[in-house]
């Protein structure tokens, strides 16, 4: 086995996917977005509760592969809390470091934390659209966006 | 859930050498990630062997000129190459003449010739064209469109939970509205053989002509065209060895003397005014433009090579290794098969456990193992049958069974490493 491949499927993403955090319908949300991946299934529904530019509570519900599932739990649990401007940060890290963009994410630990867990992605171009789905959806969603997220007009 | 009736497959009872045939292909002996290549994505496209390649490559080097145009040595041997290769294919169907042979890109054009130049000819407001369930999206969209324009209505044959064609239901909805059925012969997801002598004569019995899409038989089955009677079939040479960006529409005379034009252009025409024009002879009158001829003297080369190794030699072989696969794949934990018609061929859509068929996949490329993930073109099944996807292994005849044993192992792996 190749082990950069078992490095992608390490413990963060196997029990984020088994253990989906903040899985569930948010019913006082005041954004809401569904994201799909039209080539494989994948179909998630991001849910934001933005008070006084602060993400208050954040969620998910859908299914897809592993690295999709688990790249919307964390990044649930990374952004509850948070300042839209800091989710935006988020966003951007996020981005370039799954497109290979950053050379050395394992120096972000201490700001990104588990974010850094994805950073196998870049070794394996065709699951950059996996990692970065229910990023994009939250994304457009927070800025007011209305249309569904597909992975086909994204990348 | 579906199960496959038990089958006491042991391995290899006929005599076929596999091995003999991978020399011819190079692809084979390619490795990924370190690997030995595994190559089990065959009803997405096969290899090509060298005689194939070489063809192409021949064509390029020694005979290169556009057709039918040119008074010139080059030209001449261009055309003849091409016309070969229709007569070639004529043959190799069983159709009476090689006028009933149309170039096209491939299925998808095919298909989607009949529906423009039959179809908006004789498909009016309230007639009803009959589909089945388990249609690539290549034989739903182009009928969907010419439904939409005309005012017409799409029905359809539904598939139960052995990836089986309702009989019972079709009797119902085949009617005097129906104008045309469009059908595949061999499902891409479920490897289903429908039972299309069957259908055919039933919608004869009513004057109703019918559509086959052969891309997964024509090149897996002995298939005869006057034998199963059908009106058009439609196929792609990429899946039966030969290149990508060619395939063939057949045709019943009548039925091509009948319809309209498909594209206009160059080599479609007879005379041409500022103001109108008269078409070419059939088959020329529906290949606008300069076809793809060197994809036709690939085609020739691989229906030769086909031929040589037999048709029915081929079917025998798949039949056996899918029947041990598909065994094998049911002794797994977890593992569920979808389809299971007794008359199968070799594409076996599944899911093992909850691995997502994406997560699948990559783990299997990561040992080597190609094989395709996702909804197979076919996202009105996948609704159906309530999945997202499916993983699917689909084989050829130079497939052996230690690869199967090897892709059984790695299923093994999967299930794991994934915590199965
Ligand atoms: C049953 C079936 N019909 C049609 C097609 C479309 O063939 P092509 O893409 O070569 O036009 C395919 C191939 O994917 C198929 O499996």
């Amino acid at each position: 086995m190749d082990s950069e491949f078992r490095e992608l499927y390490q413990e963060i993403i196997m029990d984020h996917n088994r253990k989906p955090r903040n899985f569930r319908k948010m019913e006082d949300a005041t954004h809401r977005l569904d994201g799909m991946n039209p080539l494989c299934g994948d179909q998630y529904t991001i849910y934001l509760k933005v008070k006084d530019d602060i993400i208050e509570d954040v969620s998910f519900e859908g299914s897809g592969c592993a690295i999709s599932k688990a790249s919307a739990s964390v990044m649930t649990n990374v952004l509850k809390g948070k300042t839209v401007q800091e989710a935006e940060k988020y966003f951007n890290f996020f981005h370039k470091m799954v497109t290979g963009e950053i050379d050395h994410p394992e120096e972000y630990l201490d700001t990104m934390g588990k974010l850094v867990a994805f950073a196998g992605v870049a070794e394996f171009p065709v699951r950059v659209k996996c990692a970065t789905l229910p990023w994009h959806t939250m994304h457009n969603s927070l800025h007011g966006s209305q249309d569904k997220v597909t992975t086909e007009e994204n990348n | 859930m579906m199960s496959v009736a038990s089958m006491n497959v042991s391995k290899k009872t006929i005599e076929f050498d596999a091995r003999k045939y991978r020399e011819d292909f190079p692809i084979l002996k390619e490795t990924v990630h370190g690997l030995p290549l595994v190559y089990l994505d065959n009803a997405a496209t096969t290899q090509k062997p060298r005689q194939v390649i070489d063809a192409l490559t021949s064509y390029y080097e020694h005979d290169n000129a556009n057709v039918h145009r040119a008074i010139h040595q080059l030209g001449e041997r261009a055309t003849a190459g091409y016309e070969g290769a229709r007569k070639r294919v004529a043959r190799f169907i069983g159709a009476k003449s090689e006028k009933q042979i149309i170039f096209t890109r491939g299925t998808t054009e095919a298909i989607n010739l009949v529906a423009s130049a039959w179809g908006r000819k004789f498909v009016e407001a309230g007639d009803e064209i009959i589909l089945s369930e388990m249609e690539h999206h290549s034989n739903l969209i182009p009928w969907q469109l010419l439904a939409k324009d005309v005012g017409a209505r799409l029905r359809f044959i539904p598939f139960d939970e052995n990836g089986t064609l309702d009989f019972n239901v079709f009797e119902q909805i085949l009617s005097s509205k129906t104008k045309l059925i469009a059908i595949t012969h061999m499902s891409n997801v479920f490897g289903t053989i429908n039972p299309i002598k069957r259908i055919i004569r039933m919608a004869h019995d009513r004057g109703v002509p019918v559509l086959l899409d052969g891309a997964q038989s024509v090149p897996h089955l002995p298939v005869d065209v006057e034998h199963l009677d059908c009106d058009f079939m439609a196929f792609s040479a990429h899946k039966m060895l030969g290149p990508t960006g060619i395939g063939v529409l057949y045709g019943k005379m009548q039925q091509l003397e009948n319809m309209n034009p498909y594209q206009g252009g160059g080599e479609m025409i007879n005379s041409v005014w500022l103001d109108s024009a008269t078409w070419a002879e059939i088959p020329h009158k529906f290949e606008a433009g300069t076809p793809n001829i060197a994809g036709a003297f690939g085609f020739a080369a691989a229906i030769d090579y086909l031929e040589q190794v037999g048709m029915e030699n081929i079917t025998l072989y798949e039949q056996e290794l899918t029947s041990y696969a598909i065994e094998k794949m049911l002794e797994i934990p977890g593992m569920t098969i979808y389809g299971s018609a007794p008359e199968r061929g070799g594409a076996v859509s599944f899911n093992l456990g909850d691995i997502h068929p994406h997560d699948l996949s990559h783990f299997l490329d990561q040992q080597g193992v190609a094989v395709r993930a996702g909804h197979h073109c076919a996202q009105t099944i996948m609704r159906k049958l309530n999945i997202a996807a499916t993983t699917r292994a689909s084989f050829y005849f130079y497939n052996t069974f230690e690869e199967i044993d090897y892709f059984i192992d790695q299923l093994i792996k999967a299930s794991e490493f994934f915590g199965l």
